[in-house]
């Protein structure tokens, strides 16, 4: 079989594993790792999985290489610092079945809420790096990085970034490989990481890295490409495509393998070449290593640690050109916002009614902390936001928390927020946390998660009672209401954060982006109604316009009849139409 | 040759911009496309890229550089002006989406941009959310839009409706035939 086709850069990642003969495979969903999982399900060969968050779907993938097959976990970066605990000993513990970890890097922050390194991470950890710079080598490299997992014995991370996940090039499929699965033998010294054994496999890791470092010189993964020997680069990833595009006559040494680095490689292309660049995205890693080693490179002088990279910027920061002035026109910022129909805007609308502040959390509904809503006050990383609203109250009293909540997503909730509240329940709080429970995974595009009843694979499966489940840990008020009732909503906030009970909220609704709902209605404004008020362009709903005569027009496309402008127009002049 | 397509969020740019790469593919060239997800998507400033020559290595286009803006909206045809080269063509539907920030009132929406654009720039309107409603599904005005834009990009209308068929979902395959052909008969 050998056919091209176009791919994303994750859907050649998929690709790849199951032309690798993977078995099991296990992630949470992170921009930009999350189609990676998506495609891979369509493969009856793999079984795939939705974890509730990354750590628990790495040790489910070492679980699955323990036993001996071929596994994998995806993420996105943040998504590896959750699994970090188990991540620094699997390296310790190595690997039965191959094991590979991708991890999805986001420099330029398309959406994620910081820029951190993995290479950074994979360094301290000690564990090998496999970098591709487009689809077809995220395809091949992928079935490397097994290669060298079950050579090396241990896990391998696979690293990617937004501009290669989500960019699509052409990819020579071929065939599945089915990879024999190894026996299972007890081996307590390598499998039960407790001191005596941990000393003796800490050793095992530093001769591995070593000899890897050796060994990767030879690596088919990396290339080397002389061309005019004034300029050399040192590259990686899809670095590499800008160093292309602006020098096509410049040396290039591609390196597919970024930790350990192939030590003996660098040094010849360093001597070859009179001035050597290293062009990495993000931080120094490559580079601080290269000079350390006392070789004489230029790099983050001249290249920023921040966003991501061009030709244009590798032009400018090496010639110093600027050919084309590009003059900007002036254009209004067009912000992401939540969509027509979202359940989130309505709690928020309240919310902000209220003069109520938020602890918010990772989703669609960060988007609550932007005008005209204005609520959300803090966002750091999946699950803090309850926990925030616990710190807050401990720190100055019940009462200053009156006018907070914890606002926080259904997948988000059952990823990391559920620990927060057993904390909250276990040290006496009496915040008010509101799970905004959409029946999704909702800003990376509707995966489902335990409490959908739907698995990865679309199967049927128990659907978590997440009133239940706040219940059963021991909060005594949980209220269940619908997202779009604003009168219940505010008389049930005004109660809660009012009184001395942890209370948990469950604003239900579903995503209006959920595949296969029907909306039959639309809202319409009557013009002669309408008394130019405002009120309901306070809401912050893409799909009303304020017209130059001042009265609101519905853009009917867009209106998905959700109803929230009609329940704040005081002067009945928005009804809701059938389609 | 480098083409750009931007909208907004949820108007269509990214099965737009991947039915250009796969007609392109067939035709034999070296593909690659830039695509945005996310966030950013939400409602946003939605920026997608395609080129395809003998052989591709970024795949995003350079300010400067861009052969052909495909416009889903006539605010964002103006953000990304500058991404044209001096003798590059615009395609705009000739539509406004207030964003949020002109909402409530923290800006203005620009007077007479396509006016402004023609008088610099090679620039060809349409307005296809008119078009597509009139066909009896106001959410093919993507195609309605690609098709003008097909015939300023080139291959045939076969090689076009060969990827367009191919790439839509089943059952909405005739309804965009004929958006298309309404965008390229234009």
């Amino acid at each position: 079989m050998e056919k091209s086709v176009i791919m994303l850069g994750n859907e050649a990642i998929a690709r790849g594993a199951f032309e690798a003969g993977v078995k099991v495979s296990s992630a949470y969903p992170g921009t930009p790792s999350t189609e990676i999982s998506e495609f891979l399900a369509k493969y009856s060969e793999v079984y795939t999985e939705w974890a509730p968050n990354e750590k628990v779907a790495l040790e489910a993938a070492a679980g699955a290489s323990f036993a001996g097959v071929r596994s994998m976990a995806c993420m996105k970066h943040v998504g590896l610092n959750v699994a970090s605990d188990p991540l620094y000993t699997l390296a310790y513990t190595g690997v039965n079945g191959g094991l590979v970890i991708v991890v999805a890097d986001d420099p330029g922050l398309a959406s994620s809420q910081n820029e951190q390194d993995t290479r950074m991470i994979a360094r301290s950890a000690h564990l090998p790096v496999i970098e591709p710079s487009d689809s077809n080598e995220a395809k091949e490299f992928f079935k490397f990085a097994f290669e060298l997992s079950e050579k090396y014995d241990t896990p391998v991370i696979f690293r990617t970034t937004t501009k290669l996940s989500h960019s699509q090039s052409v990819v020579d499929l071929c065939d599945r490989t089915e990879v024999e699965d190894k026996p299972y033998e007890r081996d307590m010294k390598k499998y039960v990481m407790m001191p005596a054994s941990a000393i003796g496999r800490h050793k095992v890791v530093e001769a591995r890295e070593l000899q890897m470092e050796k060994d990767a010189c030879a690596f088919p993964i990396n290339s080397v490409e002389m061309g005019d020997s004034k300029i050399g680069f040192i590259t990686s990833g899809i670095a590499y495509q800008y160093v292309k595009e602006a020098c096509p006559d410049a040396s290039v040494l591609k390196l597919g393998i970024v930790n350990p680095l192939p030590k003996q490689l660098i040094c010849d292309f360093v001597s070859k070449c009179d001035e050597v660049y290293v062009f990495e995205e993000l931080e120094p890693v490559i580079e601080e290593q290269v000079r350390s080693w006392g070789l004489k490179v230029h790099g983050k002088e001249m290249f920023t640690k921040q966003g991501e990279y061009s030709a244009n910027m590798l032009k400018k920061a090496i010639y110093g050109k600027d050919e084309i002035a590009f003059d900007k026109a002036e254009a209004p910022a067009r912000p992401p916002i939540l969509c027509p129909g979202c359940p989130h805007r309505s709690v928020f609308s309240v919310l902000n009614k209220l003069k109520i502040h938020a602890a918010g959390d990772i989703g669609c509904y960060t988007l609550g902390a932007v005008a005209p809503l204005n609520v959300i006050d803090t966002t750091v990383c999946m699950g803090s936001s309850i926990s925030i609203l616990h710190g807050m109250e401990k720190a100055k009293g019940k009462e200053f928390i009156k006018n907070w909540v914890a606002t926080i997503g259904d997948s988000t909730f059952l990823h990391t927020g559920v620990n927060s509240l057993i904390n909250m329940v276990y040290n006496k709080a009496t915040g008010t946390v509101m799970i905004l429970d959409n029946r999704t995974t909702g800003m990376t595009g509707h995966q489902e998660h335990a409490a959908t009843g739907k698995t990865l694979k679309g199967e049927e499966t128990y659907a978590i009672d997440l009133a239940e489940l706040c219940r059963s840990i021991g909060v005594k008020r949980v209220i269940e209401v619908n997202a779009f009732d604003i009168k219940e909503l505010e008389k049930i906030i005004k109660e809660s954060v009012n009184g001395d009970e942890l209370t948990v909220i469950i604003a239900k609704a579903p995503c209006a982006l959920i595949k296969g709902q029907k909306f039959p209605d639309v809202c319409r404004c009557t013009p002669e109604d309408c008394r130019k008020c405002g009120m309901c362009l306070k809401i912050g709903c893409p799909a009303l316009t304020k017209q130059a005569d001042g009265t609101v027009k519905i853009d009917e496309t867009m209106c998905n009849g959700c109803g929230l402008c009609m329940s704040y127009c005081k002067f009945g002049a928005i009804k809701k139409v059938a389609r | 040759m480098n083409i750009m397509v931007v909208g907004v969020g949820g108007q269509g740019t990214l099965l737009t911009s991947r039915i250009i790469g796969k007609t392109a593919l067939n035709a034999g060239w070296d593909v690659k496309l830039s695509e945005v997800h996310g966030m950013a998507q939400r409602g946003g400033s939605v920026v997608t890229f395609v080129r395809f020559g003998k052989k591709v290595f970024e795949p995003v286009c350079e300010e400067g550089s861009v052969d052909i803006l495909i416009s889903f909206e006539r605010l964002e045809a103006l953000r990304y002006t500058h991404f044209l080269k001096p003798d590059g063509a615009m395609i705009v539907n000739d539509t406004r989406i207030d964003p949020m920030t002109v909402v409530i009132g923290a800006a203005k929406y620009p007077e007479e941009i396509l006016e402004n654009l023609e008088k610099s720039h090679k620039l060809y309107t349409i307005d296809g959310g008119a078009i597509a409603k009139e066909l009896g599904n106001s959410k093919v005005l993507n195609t309605v839009v690609l098709g003008l834009a097909a015939k300023h990009i080139g291959f045939t209308e076969e090689q076009w409706l060969e990827t367009l068929k191919a790439t839509v979902p089943q059952k909405t395959v005739d309804i965009n035939v004929k958006a298309f052909k309404a965008g390229y008969e234009k």
